[in-house]
């Protein structure tokens, strides 16, 4: 029994990785419509700009309220605006934002393919010789992995907007002493590891969202059990694939750093 | 034209398809007869290559579909149409999309106004003219099954299979889907495999039938000779056609 549960975890993860190279393999044969695309990242990109920002902003707040309450008695007040901005750009950002298009995308799109599947759209499309690989997923896959990114830098943005607001705002510390430290200690190396992360998290949340969706089986209950299940699996990837692309993008630092400087000589 | 043989199916411990073999000839419509759930859709799914088969082979104009690579396989059902049993039109796209999405999507030389004019046709051949804007799931059951036909015959397929057509719905709409099957027959001289537990859809439409039971093909004939043979299993399924059977278990039951 046990090596059955195993054997079967095994197949689908493989299964999971097939998918991924051949969503990979399609979009570079033939790339989907253009208008496709355009929908998706309209629906990815655009329409999650409220909720993305609401959470980058507030998260923001929180932080610099925090960080200026905890190191006002060590006479440390000055490192709040260093704080907010390092903590956005490299964690908080990436997962709260990945975590929000899990919730707001990932699910509709599990959600979708998965009804398709069961009302046998899925099998239509391939009845007409259209690759569902294709039309379905490499659209999201492309708009999901350029999105990400560009929705972390804006949530982190907000964030730092959101710190800032309330440590001078609210608590009256000096707009120099908050700003000035950034250009200082911000790295290229951490936006490299926020967008790294947030590219990796878009590639995650799609594909996991879409793998579960094309292999939802039974009904409505079924397309319920698969978007709950896709979350809840998104979830948990995000959290443990940031913690081992923390510890590599650190250890590798110096690497990625003179990489970066060779870029910026260019 | 489309030879099936040997072909074995099974679904986790469930063995759906037991060595059927089949041949089906070019341009006639053969219709297969079995009751509910015993596999007679998988055959269909099998032979448009949605799924393959676990042994056996399936030979379409000679060419082998298990020797083709899944993009020559693609490629090769470009020809082929499938009526799904739930119309499986697609719901975020409206009724004139839907007809014209494979035109969209394989003949891209085609001009707009010449992919508006072919929908059109195929609208009104099924009799939904100026349904175009309207939404699947604006549609009774009947409307849907004849708009999926619709998307069907706009690219007119040489093979077409059709999974349940009338299952689910009333007589009179059942009748007008029969008769638009032997229409498209007609007009499109295409292949067709019917799958169906509907003897008189089948006799409407079929010039062979078939008679499938336990994952193989028990009996096929012309349909003059069909209802003529002599088989208990196949007299057993025409007697209990109109009636249900757990209704006729449980009238037993009150008379004992």
């Amino acid at each position: 029994m046990n090596n059955n549960v195993a054997a079967r975890i095994l197949a689908t993860v493989g299964d999971y990785f097939v998918l991924i190279v051949q969503v990979i393999i399609v979009t570079l044969r033939r790339p989907p419509q253009w208008a496709l695309i355009r929908d998706q990242l309209f629906e990815i990109g655009v329409l999650s700009l409220p909720v993305v920002a609401i959470t980058g902003f507030s998260t923001g707040m929180v932080l610099s309220a925090q960080s200026y309450f905890q190191l006002s008695d060590k006479g440390l007040v000055s490192a709040t605006g260093l704080m907010v901005a390092k903590a956005m750009l490299v964690e908080l950002g990436p997962v709260l934002t990945a975590f929000m298009v899990t919730g707001r995308v990932g699910a509709s799109m599990c959600a979708e393919l998965g009804t398709m599947r069961v009302t046998e759209q899925v099998d239509a499309l391939r009845s007409m010789a259209v690759n569902p690989h294709r039309y379905l997923i490499a659209p999201r896959f492309i708009a999901g992995t350029l999105m990400m990114p560009l929705l972390t830098i804006f949530s982190s943005v907000m964030g730092i907007i959101g710190g800032y607001i309330i440590a001078v705002g609210y608590y009256g510390m000096p707009s120099n002493s908050f700003l000035d430290p950034l250009p200082l200690h911000i790295k290229s190396f951490d936006i490299f590891s926020g967008v790294v992360k947030a590219f990796v998290f878009g590639i995650i949340i799609v594909t996991i969202s879409c793998y579960r969706g094309l292999t939802t089986r039974g009904g409505a209950a079924g397309v319920g059990r698969a978007t709950t299940q896709s979350v809840v699996i998104c979830y948990s990837v995000i959290l443990i694939s940031n913690f081992l692309l923390t510890i590599a993008l650190n250890s590798s630092f110096e690497y990625i750093n003179a990489f970066l400087q060779r870029i910026g000589r260019l | 034209m489309i030879k099936v043989f040997d072909l074995w199916k099974k679904y986790g411990s469930l063995e759906v398809l037991k060595g059927l073999s089949l041949d089906i000839v070019g341009g006639e419509t053969l219709v297969i007869l079995g009751r509910s759930g015993v596999g007679k859709s998988v055959l269909l799914r099998q032979i448009i290559g949605i799924e393959s088969p676990d042994k056996g082979y399936i030979e379409i104009n000679n060419v082998r579909l298990s020797a083709l690579s899944s993009t020559r396989r693609l490629e090769f059902s470009k020809n082929m149409g499938m009526l799904f049993q739930g119309s499986a039109l697609f719901d975020s796209l409206n009724v004139g999309e839907n007809t014209a999405f494979y035109l969209r999507q394989h003949e891209r030389k085609l001009k707009e106004k010449e992919i508006q004019k072919r929908v059109k046709e195929a609208l009104e051949m099924v009799g939904l003219g100026g349904t175009q804007a309207k939404l699947p799931s604006d549609l009774s059951g009947g409307m849907r099954k004849r708009a999926a036909l619709a998307r069907l015959i706009v690219y007119r397929p040489k093979i077409i299979l059709y999974d349940e057509p009338t299952t689910g719905l009333d007589p009179i709409t059942a009748m007008q889907i029969n008769d638009l099957i032997v229409q498209t027959q007609r007009e499109l001289k295409a292949t067709s495999i019917v799958v169906t537990h509907d003897i008189k859809s089948a006799i409407v439409v079929g010039d062979r039938l078939a008679f499938h039971h336990d994952g193989k093909i028990r009996e096929i004939a012309p349909k003059s000779e069909f209802f003529k043979l002599d088989d208990p299993l196949l007299h057993q399924f025409f007697e209990n056609a109109i009636i249900p059977e757990e209704f006729l278990k449980d009238q037993k039951n009150q008379r004992q």
